[in-house]
């Protein structure tokens, strides 16, 4: 199936370039898309129907997944907290040994992926669709997915290849294959691992990819007051090119840049987003009962509580990515004896980017709801959050238009690096084909700015949710060798052969 | 404290010339020279996937290129005068890092070449050698 969505997808990016330069490319491709788009999320999102709800199997499957490894790992995502913050800081850290990757770096490197235009647009999504209350499942979903990122990071690096230009390439794909083969199912860990790696690169040009350029687009346009309306290809082309100067011409430093300046952006968004709490300050009671009632009751909600709790954590996921192993790809290139202690660091992912970030654009949303609940008129996505902020400041719009563009340029840039890993996965480190799986990159780049929101959110979720299949199933089989690396792990920390260096 | 000297080389001439004052007082003190080479490197910035996946192979770039063109020269000359030296190349803030090998290796004194720097760009960033007077724990002697 994901093979023909390819292709389909590949077919689709290249009539963009036969089709006529004109503003009714948008339209054509509107018009093509969005019926397939619907196909795809009727497949994934195969839906069974409990109390009038309709609950899609896969996020069923996601949620048991981390409640399971919540569970498993006796709640490492309360317990291991303090241990993962002193890691980052640098405490474990040997002065001797310095110039590797840092576990700081590591995790600024995870969540720059990460902390995307889903943590903007993605929350006003799911306040439209689920209510208020998806706001409560979305931090429920945050907090259990840490134990998930827990466990598939430490397997990132555990099971990680080196190659022989010395670099390093992990992730779901290396640790189902070779962690599977040691527990005796080298042919099933092959399939697993085929079945990711495929996943991956093809889902790295919806989540990562698509879904970025749209909102960027949207939220361009939104500042321009609409006068880019239907030159969404134009926007793409731009787009592409400066991503294309990056991944493929090598262009490392404009890369460099926006990772630098992505931290300081995120920073500079939670200032302003407090600010527009506390000045909607009398509606910050109602605003936080509405979240609590919603998640139990789910008033006005297709499907009531059940319907809340789907959104968010549908939501949740596609914003910090637990239980797809993206992450799991970017701290396999940290250098450490102690795989135990990536996974560590990893949970503060989740943390920053749901329970924090994500929590702090609800909250934005719902306090400007409950002062004046048509706020945003029609406005869905980001241009939602976007009207929420201008109600008190009105210069807001541009600057988060600026935030918008870089969270999802940062993005795209470390989807690009998780989508080719899947690549040199099936296909080898061959140069050739890297370059055609950067190319085909960039086209899609072009083409999410192209088609509307729906469809987008459609084929993005379908194709990420599609490789946590795979991903979960080989993190079931292999959670017994995390909590036994852990154990071990904690048992040398507390007998202190593990030292501390700073104190 | 042990009869040990921290010698701190960066490749440039003022370290050159810190080398030549290191070399003539180790002779006539009979004292043991530790040189050191640290590499600008800080464990807090924000790099690409690929910038991570590339670090180690770069680390060791670094750390054979410090030592081929600065710290093994520097060892050659010193055992050629009959003075005991060890070598040394690490990765992280200069004058902390320096501060810190003296003190693991017992040093008596750190002996450190000055760049020369005006007056506004030392006050923009700082200079190791000035950093180290402020902090080290140990005299410092700065070699104009």
């Amino acid at each position: 199936m994901t093979r023909f969505t390819w292709l389909l997808a590949a077919a689709l990016s290249l009539t963009l370039f036969t089709g006529p330069a004109s503003a009714g490319i948008d339209d054509a491709i509107n018009s093509f898309t969005a019926p397939i788009a619907a196909l795809i999320g009727q497949i994934v999102f195969f839906k069974i129907t409990i109390a009038g709800a309709e609950l899609p199997l896969v996020v069923l499957w996601l949620v048991a997944g981390a409640v399971f490894f919540t569970f498993y790992m006796g709640f490492v995502n309360i317990r291991g907290f303090g241990h993962a913050i002193r890691l980052v800081r640098g405490d474990y850290a040997d002065p001797d040994s310095a110039g590797e990757v840092s576990h700081f770096q590591a995790l600024a490197t995870a969540v720059s992926g990460t902390v995307g235009i889903g943590n903007i647009g993605g929350v006003a999504v799911a306040v439209t669709v689920g209510g208020a209350g998806a706001t409560f499942w979305l931090i429920v979903a945050g907090f259990l997915g840490m134990s998930t990122k827990f466990v598939e990071c430490t397997l990132g690096v555990k099971y990680r290849n080196e190659n022989p230009d010395a670099s390093v390439s992990g992730g779901p794909m290396y640790y189902l294959r070779s962690g599977l083969s040691e527990r005796g199912m080298p042919g099933f860990g092959k399939f697993m691992g085929t079945l990711y790696a495929i996943g991956i690169f093809v889902g790295a040009l919806g989540i990562g990819n698509m879904f970025q350029s749209n909102q960027a687009y949207v939220q361009l346009n939104n500042v321009a007051g609409g006068a880019l309306d239907g030159y969404g290809w134009l926007v793409g082309i731009i787009l592409a090119c400066i991503v294309f100067s990056v991944i493929i011409g090598g262009i490392k430093s404009i890369a460099s840049v926006t990772e630098k300046i992505v931290p300081f952006m995120a920073v500079f968004y939670c200032f302003f987003a407090i600010i527009v709490i506390l000045m909607n300050g009398s509606a910050i009671p109602q605003a936080i009962a509405n979240i609590f009632t919603g998640a139990f009751t789910g008033e006005g909600v297709a499907g009531g509580a059940l319907g809340a709790l789907i959104i968010g954590f549908q939501r949740a996921v596609f914003s910090n990515e637990a239980g797809i192993g993206s992450a799991s790809i970017a701290h396999a290139a940290v250098r450490t004896d102690e795989p135990v202690t990536e996974g560590y660091v990893s949970l503060l992912e989740p943390f920053i980017d749901t329970i924090v970030i994500c929590t702090i654009t609800a909250l934005v949303i719902g306090t400007s709801q409950v002062a004046d609940p048509n706020f945003a008129g029609d406005a869905t996505g980001i241009a939602m959050t976007s009207a929420a902020f201008e109600r008190q400041l009105s210069w807001f719009p541009i600057p988060l238009a600026f935030a918008g563009l870089l969270f999802a340029f940062s993005t795209m840039i470390s989807w690009s690096y998780y989508g080719l890993k899947g690549w040199t996965y099936l296909f080898g480190e061959g140069e050739f084909g890297q370059n055609g799986y950067k190319v085909l990159y960039c086209l899609f780049v072009v083409l999410g700015c192209v088609v509307q929101l729906g469809p987008i959110l459609d084929i993005s979720d379908a194709l990420v949710f599609l490789i946590c299949v795979p991903n979960i199933f080989g993190l079931y089989f292999l959670a017994p060798v995390v909590k036994r690396e852990m154990q071990e792990y904690l048992a040398r920390l507390e007998s202190g052969e593990i030292k501390r260096f700073k104190h | 404290m042990d009869n040990v000297v921290l010698l701190a080389v960066d490749g440039s001439p003022g370290s050159d010339r810190a080398l030549d004052h290191a070399l003539k007082r180790a002779k006539t003190a009979g004292s043991k020279l530790v040189v050191a080479f640290v590499i600008e490197w800080s464990p807090y910035t924000f790099n690409t996937p690929e910038e991570n996946a590339e670090r180690h192979e770069r680390r060791e770039t670094e750390i054979e290129r410090a030592n081929d063109m600065v710290v093994a020269p520097a060892l050659v000359r010193l055992t050629g005068e009959g003075i005991e030296a060890e070598g040394l190349v690490r990765h992280g803030a200069p004058a902390e890092t320096l501060i810190r090998l003296a003190r693991d290796h017992n040093a008596a004194q750190i002996v450190i070449g000055r760049r020369g720097q005006g007056g506004l760009k030392s006050l923009i960033f700082g200079s190791v050698a000035g950093n180290l007077i402020q902090t080290a724990p140990v005299p410092v002697v700065v070699v104009p």
